[in-house]
């Protein structure tokens, strides 16, 4: 198994991946229930074309993602310099942008998976919650939000996954520097270009499939013991 | 507690136009359906909000169009038991019960948890999951629910409907406790004439979205016209009777009303309980002498107080019997051969077994006379 082995600069590459996913997402969950839940339950001028937006990165190449969030996010852009100014957050050739790079093109897939749970939910419960003296955040924090409960798993893992493989408008964005902001993708893409790499490529790979594997396989069982709680005993 | 309601709201093509105050402790929205009762019940809740109107419960204002004043429900204190239980899916008995009282002002919980769990019964289940639970468990639960919130005023609508007999006999005597025990009003939407004759001490009829009638149960249910057309079957009178013993060998139970004697099929209870018990028009017989030789276990001696037909081969003749009223079903042709007026004398012969279960109900406290 001498062959499974990483170099220092592979390892960095996995674990990089792993914190740029999580952060990816985590940060982008309450955007994405917020808007899953507004899609969903409110109806306002305007709701087509947010849904187009939030839609756009599904549907657009990720290279056009990348350049569009390196004009916007850039050192010498108009938000990414205020960002930098005001708060100190540089998104910019750092692994904060290829977190950003990943959480925008996840976030798609995350607010499709919460929405459609929302849109199961029966809210006839929720009115039953309301005459029982909760108030609009309490019903959504006490009955919707654990109603959903599995629909935000799913939305988690399916952003998570996305964010492992992502790669044109992460590279587009942040470029491809080992240790700052090589996840696997770029690494394998990295090895694939010089003669020889095969065998680090092919590691790279066992080691992505078997992350996807691993999160696929938490989420089914996360599923199943909140769903097996409204099945009968 | 008195509940003031006058409301109009379009839904579509349907135009709710109604307006009742009741200060029943349990009144009955009663109709068939599409006549407007669920909307009703949703208005007073805070479901919807009428386009027009004003209710009021104890003079505190819940909606008021003209002074743009809508209470959101959840700051109404109003239990809700729903046709279709609505339990929480995620949560166990005991914290589906436990819901409303968290929001409830620690001053304003005057319900006790264990007390309500006891009355209907629901200790077994507290740990188990409303998936778990048959039909009649849930709305049991549903009920206790909407109880230990300690809501001012309780809505039900239809919760039997959903129900098959046997489950709907398994609540009744629940609700009835609820009725006399709790100090809580309640208003009832049902489309059955038994329910509500057993269950309702007032009555709101609804039809197309308006008020045909109000008042007290006994006054509406022994009036004809105010039933729909294919329950007109189920008229009868509301009488109490008052349990004197048994007669065990022949599974009978004797009753005294202040008309006279009566034999029902057995009833469950001791001797000195007041049962509400509905005769209905159909299964009351009139003879002019004292019938012998005849099955029937019921003869009173009755006064004929009024009689009221129409085209139809029907009359329904009121009568009086020791105070009580009664009301018969006849045709008009045994009106005239017998030559019924009102003052003449009669006998009501009334058979044991036209009484099912369904019209005999507990009664714990003193009802007014009706």
């Amino acid at each position: 198994m001498q062959w499974l082995d990483l170099s220092p600069d592979e390892w960095n590459a996995v674990r990089l991946s792993i914190k740029v996913s999580t952060w990816a997402m985590v940060v982008s969950l309450p955007f994405g229930i917020a808007v899953a839940y507004t899609l969903a339950r409110k109806e306002f001028w305007g709701k087509t074309l947010i849904n187009g937006l939030v839609h756009l990165p599904l549907i657009m190449p990720p290279v056009v993602t990348g350049y569009l969030l390196l004009l916007t996010f850039g050192r010498r852009a108009p938000v990414g310099s205020f960002l930098a100014e005001t708060f100190g957050i540089v998104f910019s050739f750092r692994w904060t942008g290829a977190a950003l790079a990943c959480g925008v093109m996840a976030f798609p897939l995350m607010v499709r998976a919460i929405r459609l749970s929302i849109e199961t939910v029966d809210r006839r419960l929720e009115s039953a919650a309301g005459t029982l003296g909760a108030n609009r955040a309490w019903v959504f924090v006490t009955i919707t939000l654990p109603l959903i409960l599995p629909g935000i798993i799913a939305g988690m893992i399916l952003a998570f996954a996305k964010a492992m493989g992502e790669f044109g408008a992460t590279i587009t964005f942040v470029s491809n520097i080992p240790g700052e902001t090589q996840t696997l993708p770029s690494a394998i893409y990295t090895y694939t270009q010089v003669p020889g790499g095969d065998a680090g490529a092919i590691r790279l790979t066992l080691i992505s499939i078997a992350i996807s594997m691993l999160a696929l396989l938490a989420s089914e069982i996360l599923a199943r013991r909140i769903s097996s709680r409204f099945e009968p005993e | 507690m008195t509940l003031s309601v006058d409301v109009r709201h379009h839904q579509g093509d349907f135009l709710l136009d109604a307006s009742f105050d009741s200060g029943g402790r349990l009144t009955a929205l009663f109709g068939p359906s599409g006549s407007g009762k669920t909307s009703l019940v949703n208005i007073i809740g805070g479901l919807i909000r009428p386009q027009q109107g004003r209710v009021t419960a104890d003079g505190r204002v819940l909606v008021d169009t003209a002074a743009r004043t809508f209470v959101p429900m959840h700051k109404r204190r109003i239990g809700y038991v729903f046709q279709d239980a609505r339990l929480f899916p995620h949560l166990t008995v005991r914290q589906n019960l436990a819901y409303g009282r968290f929001f409830t002002p620690a001053a304003e919980r005057y319900a006790d948890f264990s007390d309500v769990v006891d009355l209907l019964g629901i200790g077994h289940l507290l740990d188990r999951r409303p998936a778990s639970l048959s039909g009649g468990e849930k709305q049991r639960v549903a009920i206790g629910r909407a109880l230990i919130a300690s809501p001012k005023l309780i809505l039900m609508d239809e919760p039997l409907a959903s129900l098959d007999e046997a489950r709907k006999a398994e609540i009744m005597p629940y609700l009835e406790k609820l009725r006399d025990e709790s100090r809580i009003p309640i208003v009832y939407v049902s489309h059955s004439v038994a329910e509500v004759a057993r269950l309702a001490t007032d009555v709101v009829v609804l039809d197309h979205g308006k008020v045909v009638a109000s008042g007290a149960t006994g006054d509406i249910f022994s009036r004809f016209e105010l039933l729909p057309e294919e329950e007109r079957g189920e008229v009868g009178a509301l009488i109490e009777l008052a349990l004197v013993g048994h007669e065990e060998s022949f599974g009978l139970t004797v009753l005294r009303s202040a008309g006279g004697e009566w034999r029902l099929p057995s009833i469950d209870a001791p001797a000195g309980t007041v049962l509400r018990v509905r005769v209905r028009a159909r299964d009351v017989m009139l003879a002019l002498e004292r019938p012998v030789g005849i099955s029937a276990l019921n003869t009173l001696s009755v006064t004929v107080v009024d009689i009221s037909a129409n085209a139809g081969p029907e009359a329904l003749v009121s009568l009086d019997s020791g105070g009580d009223r009664l009301v018969s079903r006849v045709t008009r042709r045994s009106v005239e051969l017998l030559g019924l007026a009102p003052g003449r004398k009669v006998f009501a012969v009334v058979k044991a077994v036209t009484f099912d279960k369904a019209n005999i109900g507990g009664s714990h406290y003193q009802h007014r006379s009706i």
